[in-house]
């Protein structure tokens, strides 16, 4: 089923002062579609449980409608509405067994004792939770808990499953291989959903799509791709991943790409955002891994630099590099460095990147 | 204003709770501050005439002034020494490694489960005009232990437990690490208790003077048995001016003194005190590593809690031998005659008091887990008012709810003086607090996500309460009804002005038979008294560890 979501606000006020107000969410506009899943992401007090807790009923918006298919639901207390929710400390009754949390929805249905049992069976063996039947809550570890939580939401099969930072009480092993199994349920049951995370890798890897917020706001909505390598804006491009902001002037507007010149050298940019006019300031977004490093001079690189400050990390080696004229030093990422080879601290090292890689911004 | 609408638009929503909400106002209403309301207004308009003589003559009569003054002497003297007894047991158990710490706990906590004045008996068997030390040992006749002395130490012995309970909580809820960390920075063992343990344990401390405070002031057995007449006390002169003199607003202006330094001091302790404890936080449970004292001060320790001992054992020990001896004092010979009194002519106050205590105390503790409910987890209009006038009765001594229920309720149109019913109203309303702590205790530990849960999953609030909410707060349920049990059985302050000759109490009896003397009876009952409170709570806390194992076992230590 679809999800919509009209003019969004919500307004908190003081209970104890009515005139101390705080707009947790401002005038969100969204549109989810049948099956797909996306993720609210941003940093913390960004409105984006708010707006969760807006869509399961929990908080009553301000302003704004919220339609699921084709019913405005705003009037819909949380117990009649059809999404389901995985909290974020799981809230698994402590007095109930793994069985009898997994059906407490059905029963509360009126669906027979019978039907109940055989559709918990069935939801248990699909999340792999056969040997805990009867097992008490206090008996089992996180990841077990989170399995249970989510086997709880979807028996139901609801609608929309709402996910509140699900993963944020596990260690990160175990988060890693729970976002790809929670990926493969909702693919698997083709349920719309929505995702609540502050964490961006869990983002990239459960989305078809993003939604960044920041201060009740919606930044941008996108794919991962979009996201990461088309930020719409400032914020986007530092919130996500890490990044370098070149300063640099327009020289040219043509029809499908941007004529940009840094450090005296002029490059067509295929990709950005925002209309610039002629000898307008810009950003070129770049991000680290894309920067290509050499000791020796190829072509005309884009900039001289010395290494400031290298850390090895196995897989890769992230560099700080000091450049004339700028305060903030560029970062770079090499991969394979036994293949590509190591750089030493005071070491002068030419940067260049592949235009397609970068993405131009406004400066403001 | 507008909040306020939308509250009520929501809560129309939900009949059932609505329903609940305004149940539960009307009934607060109706028996709590109507009663209380009514001892304002009988002591200044008596005759349907506003008059502030009554009122007036605490401070203009000597002897009334006298007992005003001598109520919160007692108060205060019962404050300051019994949170200090209470706080050497509390440190001496939580913070040293003596030996029969167990010991020292049951006996810090046995006078809680026995009526209130079993001190005072004990102390009138003991040093009383026949005392077995004044008068058998000591051969005196006119030792005088009526008046202040002989009705602190009741007091003290009565009181310094709950102190004890309160301090202990406290005390264990200060990280010993912050001790160890004191200690090494350099600090000596007293500088860190100077500087580290006991700051952080004063506004518990604060707190439980503020209670040792209320209840000395509102109890009335002790001094009713022991003030004598040259050092009256206020509940006390309150009982006798409408008992014994049948002037009712004479005694409810008295009630309404007495009512000022109580609600004054609860006051204080529920907005002020309360906000200051100090809550550490520590990310595992930290062990005690007990090295807060030397041992010259830790035998000092176990040297005090050992005397104190000694003086409850001795209290029980004299009720005990009290009650098997034919007459206490003079003739020493076995008998079980004041048991087979107990069980014959006085067995009906023993039904009674059962009937009472059994049937008030689960309706109380039920209502006081509903309202613990609403007040943590719901906003209505009105919210505020229903926790604080169900905490009310706390607060208010027993004197003053008993004296406004024989005004309230004497009369059209709610005729209850003499019935069971009177009795019944009184307890449950007396006891909600309990309930509602130990539920708001409980509530405040369950993740709320845990009740969205069921709702998300499609319960209503109703299903939601009785499948989620209720189950998770039962042991909290049980163990406030051990307390509130407790407390049904040895009330007396309200009580008593409520007895009729069809509906009787044992505490009413064992006071009668104190003043008539007849000490023998007095302690069988008292003993009987007390084995049922123990059965009882052997009783319930079995019944959970079956039904519930580990989760009750751990949740009922007093």
């Amino acid at each position: 089923m679809s999800v919509t979501l009209k003019n969004i606000s919500k307004i908190f006020k003081d209970p104890d002062n009515a005139a101390k107000e705080f707009t947790a969410v401002k005038g969100v506009d969204l549109d989810i579609f049948e099956g797909e899943m996306v993720t609210f992401l941003g940093p913390s007090g960004c409105g984006k449980t708010t707006t969760l807790r807006i869509i399961s009923g929990f908080e009553a918006p301000t302003t704004g409608e919220v339609w699921i298919s084709d019913q405005m639901v705003n009037n819909i207390p949380p117990n009649k509405r059809d999404t389901s929710m995985v909290f974020q400390s799981y809230a698994i009754f402590p007095h109930l067994s793994v069985a009898q949390n997994i059906g407490f929805g059905l029963e509360l249905k009126g669906v027979k004792p019978k039907e109940v049992k055989k559709k918990v069976e069935e939801i248990i063996e699909v999340m792999n939770l056969q040997n805990l039947y009867n097992r008490r809550p206090d008996q089992l570890s996180g990841g077990q808990q989170q399995r249970v939580a989510l086997a709880r939401a979807i028996i139901n099969r609801p609608k929309v499953l709402l996910f509140d930072e699900p993963l944020s009480n596990l260690d990160a092993k175990l988060r890693d291989q729970m976002r790809i199994e929670i990926r493969r349920i909702q693919q698997t049951f083709g349920i719309t959903s929505i995702y609540v995370t502050h964490d961006q890798d869990e983002a990239m890897t459960v989305s078809d799509r993003i939604m960044v917020m920041k201060d009740g706001e919606v930044m941008q909505i996108g794919t991962p791709f979009e996201i990461y390598s088309r930020p719409s804006n400032n914020f986007v491009a530092d919130f996500i991943g890490r990044v370098n902001f070149l300063s640099a002037t327009v020289a040219a507007v043509e029809t499908d790409s941007i004529s940009v010149e840094y450090n005296g050298i002029s490059k067509h940019f295929p990709s950005w955002n925002g209309d610039f006019k002629k000898e307008e300031t810009a950003h070129i977004v770049i991000r680290p891994e894309s920067l290509i490093l050499s000791k020796v001079e190829k072509g005309s690189p884009l900039l001289l630099g010395k290494i400031k400050r290298s850390v090895y990390l196995g897989p890769t080696v992230e560099y700080e590099i000091e450049v004339e004229n700028r305060k903030k030093p560029i970062l770079a990422v090499t991969y394979n460095p036994v293949e590509e080879g190591f750089y030493k601290n005071g070491e002068l090292v030419h940067i260049d990147f592949k235009p397609e890689a970068a993405h131009i911004l406004p400066t403001e | 204003m507008k909040e306020k609408l939308q509250q009520i638009k929501l809560l129309s929503r939900d009949p059932v709770l609505l329903t609940v909400i305004i149940a539960i106002l009307v009934s607060l209403v109706l028996f709590i501050l109507y009663p209380l309301s009514k001892v304002i207004i009988v002591s200044v308009y008596p005759k349907g005439e506003f008059t502030v003589d009554f009122l007036a003559k605490v401070v203009t009569s000597w002897h009334l002034r006298q007992a005003f003054f001598n109520s919160l002497l007692m108060g205060v003297l019962t404050a300051v020494f019994g949170s200090l007894v209470g706080f050497i047991f509390a440190f001496t158990i939580t913070r040293t490694n003596i030996p029969f710490k167990k010991f020292f706990n049951l006996m810090a906590i046995i006078p809680i489960i026995s009526p209130p004045f079993i001190g005072a008996l004990a102390i009138i068997m003991l040093f009383g005009n026949n005392g077995f030390i004044t008068s058998t040992i000591f051969g005196l006749s006119n030792f005088k232990i009526y008046g202040i002395r002989g009705l602190l130490f009741a007091q003290i012995v009565t009181f310094f437990p709950v102190a004890y309970i309160t301090l202990k909580g406290v005390l264990e809820s200060i990280s010993p690490t912050l001790e160890d960390a004191a200690m090494d920075l350099g600090g000596s063992r007293f500088k860190v208790f100077k500087r580290v343990t006991l700051p952080l344990a004063v506004p518990g401390l604060a707190s439980a003077m503020l209670i040792l405070f209320i209840e000395t002031l509102a109890d009335f057995g002790n001094p009713l048995i022991l003030a004598g007449s040259r050092f009256p006390i206020l509940s006390v002169q309150a009982y006798l001016e409408i008992t014994g003199m049948y002037n009712l607003p004479k005694g409810a202006a008295l009630a309404f003194a007495l009512l000022i330094p109580s609600l004054t001091a609860f006051f204080i302790q529920k907005y002020w005190v309360s906000k200051k404890q100090y809550v550490t936080i520590t990310g595992k449970p930290t062990v005690s590593s007990i090295k807060l004292v030397s041992p010259v001060v830790k035998w000092l320790l176990f040297a005090t809690v050992s005397l104190f001992a000694l003086v409850i054992i001795m209290i029980y020990a004299t009720i005990m031998w009290g009650a098997f001896v034919n007459i206490w004092g003079s003739d020493n010979t076995f008998t079980l005659r004041h048991f087979y009194y107990v069980f014959g002519v006085g067995f009906e106050a023993v039904k009674d008091t059962l009937i009472i205590a059994g049937v008030s105390t689960p309706i109380s503790g039920f209502m006081g887990m509903v309202i613990a409910f609403l007040v943590v987890r719901k906003r209505f209009p009105g919210k505020q008012f229903m926790e604080i006038s169900s905490l009310l009765s706390f607060a208010v001594p027993g004197t003053v709810i008993g004296i406004g229920y024989i005004l309230a309720f004497n009369d059209y149109p709610i005729m209850l003086t003499g019935t069971l019913s009177i009795l019944l109203l009184n307890f449950i309303f007396r006891y909600i607090p309990v309930g509602i702590q130990s539920g708001i205790a409980v509530l405040r530990q369950v993740d709320p996500s845990i009740e969205e849960a069921a709702i998300d999953l499609g319960a209503d609030s109703r299903s939601t309460f009785r499948r989620v909410t209720l189950p998770l707060m039962i042991p909290a349920f049980f163990s406030g009804l051990i307390y509130s049990f407790v407390r049904a059985m040895t009330a007396i302050s309200a009580a008593i002005f409520l007895v009729s000759s069809k509906w009787n109490l044992m505490t009413v009896q064992i006071m009668s038979q104190v003043n008539s003397g007849r000490l023998g009876a007095a302690a069988a009952f008292s003993l009987v008294l007390v084995l049922i409170i123990l059965i009882a709570i052997l009783f319930i806390r079995s019944l959970i560890s079956y039904r519930y194992g580990k989760l009750g076992g751990t949740m009922l230590k007093i």
